[in-house]
């Protein structure tokens, strides 16, 4: 019978992971007692069978493809469908001197964890200063990135986790705002840069909804500048952000190799596509 | 007494079975990790059940399924279609054509936030009474002056017997849904919506000629104890319904409902109402739940008589039925 095979399956498998669990909840001590009463590699992680990530890759991506609002549909089928790209990015990270600190530091960006009054301090021109005005003019925060659940490997967990939370910092080294046209550029850059098929997969279906004057706007100069500078910049999850809030802007691009853009595209007009 | 050995003999063995559930899953670990949070809750309330394949305190178990089921209620039909393709619709259909309610019929539906059990209910005796009315109108063709005056007299004394349906549910969100479906449909009349817990009902006793409880009472802590409530608040003469996911007899489709509940169903819970735990709860609890004959011994226990059940879908769904004499 299925149950009496799966179970001491399910069971065999839990108790390797439990077993690494209980390593971990020794040596964590900070989040609280209940981020540790969890049943996996790390917080939120849910194990799947290889039947079941095929599955939720097929799914979430009808769902985000008929409905793109949502979001947690589009982060599902990035972490099912990433393994090859994520192994990838740990390895570039590895190679770097400052992504092995990050890989080793783990940090995490939230607002809990950045000092607003002291970045706002900052003179203007600065990245700390610049992301911060970033995140003003758009309405956005850094914590409204979904927890990584399917990935089974816990480093390439937080890797994948990185490059969620990278990706505003990525909006204001790139100077895109969250529009339609500044997201799809973004993708451009995300898909050349980690080869993740979810980005390609945006990149490939953003541009459906823009109108004509955006499409010729991203055609001629956004996306071939993304695109290039997506091959050609060093790799944006290396970088340890949290601790280049004073430096200059057009300093860090020049370090990343990336170039500044083309257009000057302005946060105001966003909904008109 | 024969009977009071029985049920003692019987609480025994599932007893025992409840401990053998606990140790094997104590030994996977699982719950050792997850629960330590107060260890000296362990000490004091150390009376564990099954929530899923996972060994919970008993106390701990209600409020996990009240969230499971807050979490899914606005998604929750959706998401009935989905997993069982529609069957769901006929498996309930079928369980009103066994009831056969007739008119004036009080239903209790435990468990049914959504309403699809009251709805149909009302449908169903709705149609009987037109086909009643019919039946004597078509009978009353030619009658005779004495006959008309007759009517007249009595049609405002026992007029259309008034079937009543009350969901009960100790969700409010699902009854919250319930209701807006209600609104929705515009069934109103013959309707009332209560929160309680099937282990302790708000009614009195003798008030309802059915119960049903449908796809709920797997979900429940002590169904022994919703079993006897069951009893309670039942007439004498009315009938317990229990629609509810049981074993599947056959070998071959038992390894396809295995395969397409554990690789499936969590899947589509997290494509569809973006909520995976919830729905990997419900197909553990499945497996948790006693098969058909021991659910039958278990309501013959309670009380109840003439106690036989019907297998929908080659037992993934079954009908357990039993009087209160």
């Amino acid at each position: 019978m299925w149950p009496s095979v799966c179970k001491p399956w399910l069971f065999q498998r839990h108790c390797v992971v439990i077993s690494k669990v209980c390593v971990q909840q020794l040596h964590s001590s900070s989040s609280g007692f209940a981020d540790t009463c969890y049943n996996g590699l790390y917080p939120g992680h849910i194990p799947t069978t290889p039947i079941q990530r095929a599955l939720l890759a097929v799914g979430s991506g009808v769902a985000a493809l008929r409905d793109p609002y949502r979001h947690d549909m589009v982060a599902v089928l990035g972490e099912t469908t990433g393994h090859l790209a994520l192994i990838n990015l740990r390895e570039r990270m590895r190679n770097d001197p400052e992504g092995y600190t990050i890989l080793t530091e783990r940090p995490r960006i939230r607002l809990s964890t950045l000092d607003l009054s002291k970045m706002a301090s900052l003179p203007d021109g600065s990245f700390g200063r610049e992301y911060l005005r970033f995140l003003e003019d758009n309405h956005v925060t850094p914590d409204s990135r979904a927890d990584v659940k399917f990935v089974d490997n816990e480093e390439l967990a937080y890797v994948m986790q990185r490059y969620r939370e990278v990706h505003d910092l990525l909006h204001t080294l790139l100077g895109m705002p969250t529009n339609m046209l500044g997201e799809v550029a973004v993708k451009w850059f995300e898909a050349a840069q980690t080869g993740l098929p979810m980005c390609a997969l945006g990149a490939v279906l953003g541009p459906l909804r823009l109108n004509a004057s955006r499409l010729q706007s991203l055609f001629t100069s956004l996306g071939p500048w993304a695109l290039q500078n997506g091959r050609q910049a060093r790799c944006v999850l290396s970088i340890f952000y949290e601790r280049r809030w004073e430096q200059n802007l057009e300093d860090l691009r020049q370090e990343l190799n990336i170039q500044p853009p083309p257009l000057i595209l302005s946060a105001s007009n966003k909904r008109s596509t | 007494m024969a009977a009071p050995m029985r049920l003692l003999v019987r609480r025994v063995i599932r007893l025992s079975h409840r401990n053998i559930h606990v140790s094997a899953a104590g030994a996977s670990g699982r719950s050792g990790c997850c629960w330590g949070t107060s260890p000296c809750r362990c000490f004091s309330d150390d009376r564990n059940t099954h929530f899923g394949f996972e060994t919970v305190p008993e106390a701990e178990k209600a409020k996990r399924v009240y969230k499971v089921f807050e979490n899914v209620a606005q998604k929750y039909d959706v998401m009935n279609d989905a997993m069982s393709l529609g069957i769901h619709r006929l498996w309930k259909d079928t369980l009103l054509h066994v009831m056969h309610p007739q008119p004036g019929a009080r239903l209790l539906d435990v468990g049914g936030g959504t309403g699809d059990i009251a709805f149909r209910f009302l449908e169903y005796v709705c149609s009987q009474q037109e086909r009643q009315k019919r039946r004597a109108t078509r009978s009353m063709q030619t009658p005779s002056w004495q006959d008309i005056s007759n009517n007249y007299s009595t049609e405002d004394e026992d007029g259309p017997r008034e079937s009543r349906a009350v969901v009960c549910d100790i969700n409010k969100e699902m009854l919250k849904v319930g209701k807006q479906k209600a609104d929705s449909m515009g069934i109103g009349a013959g309707l009332s919506w209560v929160v309680g817990d099937a282990e302790e009902l708000p009614f009195d006793d003798d008030q309802f000629d059915i119960y049903t409880i449908a796809f709920g009472i797997r979900n429940v802590t002590h169904i022994d104890q919703a079993l006897q409530e069951a009893l309670r608040v039942l007439k004498p003469g009315g009938r317990f319904m229990c629609l509810e996911f049981s074993k599947v007899t056959n070998p071959v489709l038992a390894r396809l409902y295995d395969a397409y509940s554990f690789q499936m169903i969590p899947v589509l819970g997290e494509v569809i109402a973006g909520d995976w735990k919830s729905y990997q709860y419900l197909v553990e609890s499945i497996r948790k739940f006693p098969d058909q004959e021991e659910f039958k011994h278990m309501i013959e226990d309670a009380g109840f008589y003439c106690v036989q059940y019907y297998n929908f879908t080659g037992g993934v769904v079954a009908l357990h039925s039993g009087f209160k004499l």
